[in-house]
């Protein structure tokens, strides 16, 4: 085989109080497939954006050689003039701008300012002829799918004389379809000779496309597998991926005395939720959970696996486009078509993105903890500011919020604090099921195990609680049960006592075979 | 500007014998930190402040004589109403660009209404209400519901209102109003009791409001010690109120020893008032703020945002109405040229008032400090006769002063 076409020798990368890579070495051959796999937060993105320039030469350390030479980019433009293109999983396409126009954004066949429509249109032609697309060039890009805005992308990428393509999850915004032919375009380039990068987690897509794959875990390197070779089976990659003990702590759970209630606190049935732009995808498909009272169940799933999208369609609909399924609070039908309705039965969600869904950052504590239950502080119409600052104040003591008072703008709050708002918020509303998306993201150790015991009390309380996460030992270590979604369905489901972070990484990454 | 108010910060605040345990330095850092927190306020009532000192000087004490304060209420009132109702549009995250022409079609419809067809007038004041709030209505309705941007459809109506107002005169300029809608626009309170040189009502009025405020003052101090967070140090304390007393005396003085307080300033008054409490304490005016300072957060709290949204526009149309019969009626004449570019008088007033492009900020309070800014500078400029056209330079440099200031304050803070 050939020799290594880049080199990245242990790099590290700090940001403000985060750690991203320690120490990560990659080797990728010419003219192979490389994949690189690991959980969400491993590292992989970062380490791209290391090589593509983004974060400039300087900004880590480590030495990175591409084609034998060491490489300093300073920026995107310099990576790319070496030959290096990434493709970021948000395709930067812009989508009134013809398919030729944004080949060469930035790149124009011109002279003295002015486009050459003539050699455009041609090259164009050219390109998406290689990558294997059939529309004109002229065509808008907001026109076609998905799927074909995809392939643009990589048609840019070869206008600019790729030599090594970096693809970040390619295929997660694909239907099964577009993604076989995607694949097939990887391969086909392979055969032309350029080197390329996939960022996945789909096992079976790695399995077809790659050559060798490097395992990333917690912004280390833990090793580089030879995809062809026997012993490398999915399990062995899993392995790899997951291979942490559980060294994070978790309070004792409290288990809840009291009545449990013949019907489950809260069932979804058979709900199924269609993309809101793409529709012929499906985001949930088919899913059925539920969840008893003082009963922690778990949604595990990796990046796209629609476990957000469930939450949020559940919750008044704020996802996607409804299709199919029915909502069940203690064994009654309900209706949950807006956000007050799902409120008013009892059911709260708790967002993955606190700062754009989450909290009015130029507002206060106070007034971001009342918001979703005005009504409970005032009376007539009249807001009680009395009574609003002693239940805010109650909070911020109970809830251990670190802030002087609770005038405090919770733009200024750190990410912890935040978080304990937006929970107060929520609790605040007296729910009786409440749905928490990525409750720790982004937040450090000390603040997520004072999360942790509030979900623990909240549950020993008999509410029902649904948690998700993409931290496997944290659903381990908090969960009473857990399912698994990949790709909008429902792949598993676990009790506590039998799931291991094996299993759970099995059942994650479990797709339909990859169509040819 | 900012180097203005350290420096002079420290003057009014007498140093020593506070009975608090605040230092000198203590002290000082609490007023600080106080003017920093509110920097846009502060800022904007000093500004206002040395505007007003600034053309008193310059007209050699004109801007101050009772009869001139009196038309400078009666000249700004219209523009207030609006920025009242502005500020709320601007909160919420939107915009309004019809209130000029709806101002003109409302004033035209009272003058068909009561001229043409002698309908009485307090029965056309309430049809002219709701005429606004229909229009305001119909545009909240393609806004909230229909997803369509403010600044499009109010652009839309600024058109067709200001059409609909030149279908109605027919081109022509339609008056005279009945005696009571004209009082809504000129009129005093009437004159009653011994002959004592001033105006007696407007002195008692002065008095309520200033027990009123002192009242209001103090019960929030105390219920801020309740809750042991930072109040004022009792002299500072004091110095506030008495501030408060005399500026509100001074102007009670100004109209009671000329006519006495203008029909207008009383309404403007309930409004500033009204206004302030329900965007402070009430539910909807929470759910103003919340809407326009982060909308997915607001709608996923359950938050009806449409509602609101529609609500909005629906007060606006009819602030817009009220202004409009104020204008008219002060002009004794419907015109269709009538309430020209007030729409960008008002959001100019709400903008130097603190409000945000963004939505999610502002005061009732700022938006009458905004629109006083702009009403003085006007007056000033007219005392002094510089020609409308500097007077538009001016005014589009303070806004941009304002707002320029705004901005390098907040990225100094570093928020």
């Amino acid at each position: 085989m050939a020799g290594p076409v880049l080199e990245m020798r242990s790099i590290i990368k700090t940001f403000p109080g985060v750690k991203a890579l320690s120490d990560v070495t990659l080797t990728v051959r010419q003219g192979e497939v490389h994949a690189i796999c690991g959980e969400n937060g491993a590292g992989k993105s970062t380490l791209m954006k290391v090589l593509s320039g983004v974060h400039p030469h300087g900004s880590y350390e480590g030495d990175i050689l591409f084609e034998g030479e060491i490489s300093t980019f300073k920026d995107i433009r310099a990576s790319e003039q070496h030959g290096i293109v990434i493709i970021h999983q948000e395709l930067a396409l812009v989508p009134y701008l013809s398919i030729a126009e944004n080949i060469f954004l930035g790149n124009e066949h011109a002279t003295r300012g002015l486009i050459n429509w003539n050699e455009t249109l041609r090259h164009a032609s050219e390109l998406l002829r290689r990558v294997g697309l059939n529309d004109h060039p002229e065509t808008r890009v907001t026109d076609i799918g998905v799927g074909k805005q995809q392939l643009v992308e990589i048609a840019k990428a070869l206008s600019k004389k790729v030599k090594l393509l970096i693809l970040d999850e390619p295929t997660a915004a694909l239907n099964d379809e577009d993604s076989g032919k995607l694949l097939d375009l990887i391969l086909e380039l392979k055969n032309q000779g350029i080197t390329s990068i996939i960022i996945s987690h789909k096992l079976n897509e790695i399995r077809k496309v790659a050559d060798s794959v490097t395992i990333l875990r917690d912004g280390q390197s833990i090793e580089t597998l030879d995809v062809k070779a026997a012993e490398t089976t999915e399990d062995r990659i899993i392995s790899g991926m997951v291979g942490r003990d559980l060294d994070h702590r978790f309070p004792e759970r409290t288990p809840y005395e009291g009545d449990v209630g013949a019907a489950p606190a809260l069932e979804v049935r058979n709900w199924t939720v269609l993309h809101p732009i793409d529709q012929q995808r499906k985001v949930v498909d088919d899913v059925s959970i539920n969840v008893k009272r003082g009963e922690i169940v778990g949604i595990a799933g990796l990046m796209g696996a629609g476990r957000t999208e469930l939450a949020m369609s559940v919750f008044g609909r704020t996802y996607g486009r409804y299709t199919s399924g029915t909502v069940l609070r203690d064994g009654k039908e309900i209706r949950t078509k807006s956000v007050p309705e799902a409120v008013g039965h009892g059911i709260a969600y708790v967002t993955e993105d606190r700062k754009h869904y989450g909290l009015n950052l130029i507002d206060t504590i106070n007034r971001n903890i009342s918001l979703s239950a005005l009504g409970k502080v005032s009376k007539r119409g009249v807001v009680d500011e009395h009574e609003e600052r002693k239940v805010s104040e109650g909070f911020r003591k109970s809830m251990n919020i670190k802030a002087p008072t609770v005038f405090e703008p919770v733009g200024k709050l750190s990410g912890g604090n935040q978080q304990k708002v937006v929970l107060s918020k929520w609790i605040f509303a007296g729910p009786e099921v409440l749905i928490l998306d990525e409750p720790t993201r982004g937040i450090d150790v000390g603040a997520k195990f004072e999360i942790y015991t509030v979900i623990d009390k909240l549950a020993a309380e008999g509410k029902a609680v649904v948690f998700i996460s993409s931290e496997l030992p944290e659903l381990l270590g908090m969960c009473d049960r857990i399912y698994t979604m990949a790709a909008g369905r429902l792949t598993g489901e676990v009790p506590r006592a039998e799931a291991t972070q094996e299993a759970l990484m099995r059942q994650m990454t479990k797709d339909k075979e990859v169509s040819r | 500007m900012s180097t203005d108010v350290t420096a002079k910060t420290p003057a009014p605040a007498p140093p020593g014998k506070s009975g608090g345990s605040a230092t000198d330095g203590g002290l000082l850092q609490l007023v600080l930190n106080g003017l920093r927190r509110n920097m846009r306020q502060y800022g904007m009532l000093i500004a206002l402040g040395l505007i007003v000192a600034l053309f008193a000087v310059w007209t050699d004490g004109d801007l101050l004589l009772p009869r001139n304060v009196s038309n400078l209420v009666l000249q700004n009132s219209y523009i207030l109403i609006l920025a009242i109702g502005m500020m709320l549009v601007i909160i919420a995250g939107h915009i309004d660009l019809s209130v000029g022409s709806l101002t003109a079609f409302v004033g035209a419809f009272a003058a068909v209404l009561t001229v043409q067809h002698d309908v009485p007038w307090p029965v056309a004041v309430v049809l002219c209400l709701l005429m606004g709030a229909v229009a305001g209505a119909v545009q909240g309705f393609f806004i909230a519901y229909g997803g369509i941007p403010s600044f499009i459809v109010t652009l839309a109506g600024m058109l067709i209102f200001r059409g609909l107002t030149e279908i109605l005169l027919e081109g022509q300029t339609l008056g005279p109003f009945p005696d009571g809608l004209q009082k809504m626009g000129n009129g005093f309170l009437p004159a009653t009791g011994p002959d004592t040189n001033y105006h007696n009502l407007t002195l008692l009025l002065g008095l309520a409001l200033i027990v009123f405020a002192v009242l209001q003052e103090v019960r929030d101090r105390k219920r801020q010690q309740e809750f042991s967070l930072d109040v004022l140090p009792r002299n500072i304390f004091l110095l506030k109120l008495v501030s408060i007393s005399a500026a509100i005396l001074v102007v009670t003085m100004l109209l009671a020893s000329y006519k006495g307080a203008p029909i207008i300033l009383l309404i403007l008054g309930v409004l500033v008032v009204g206004y302030g409490y329900v965007m402070r304490n009430a539910v909807f005016g929470r759910h103003i703020y919340a809407i326009g300072g982060n909308l997915p957060a607001a709608k996923l709290s359950g938050v009806r945002d449409k509602k609101v949204t529609f609500l909005v526009f629906v007060n606006m149309g009819a602030l817009a109405a009220l202004a409009g019969m104020a204008i008219a009626a002060r002009l004794n004449a419907a015109s269709p040229k009538a309430g020209l570019n007030y729409e960008l008088e008002a959001i100019a007033s709400a903008f130097i008032g603190g409000a945000s492009m963004s939505g999610g900020v502002g005061t009732v309070l700022g938006a009458i400090i905004g629109g006083l800014v702009l009403g003085v500078l006007n007056n000033g400029m007219n005392l002094l006769s510089v020609g409308s056209d500097w007077q538009q330079v001016i005014k589009g440099l303070a806004l941009l002063a304002a707002v320029g200031f705004d901005v390098w304050n907040k990225r100094k803070v570093g928020s």
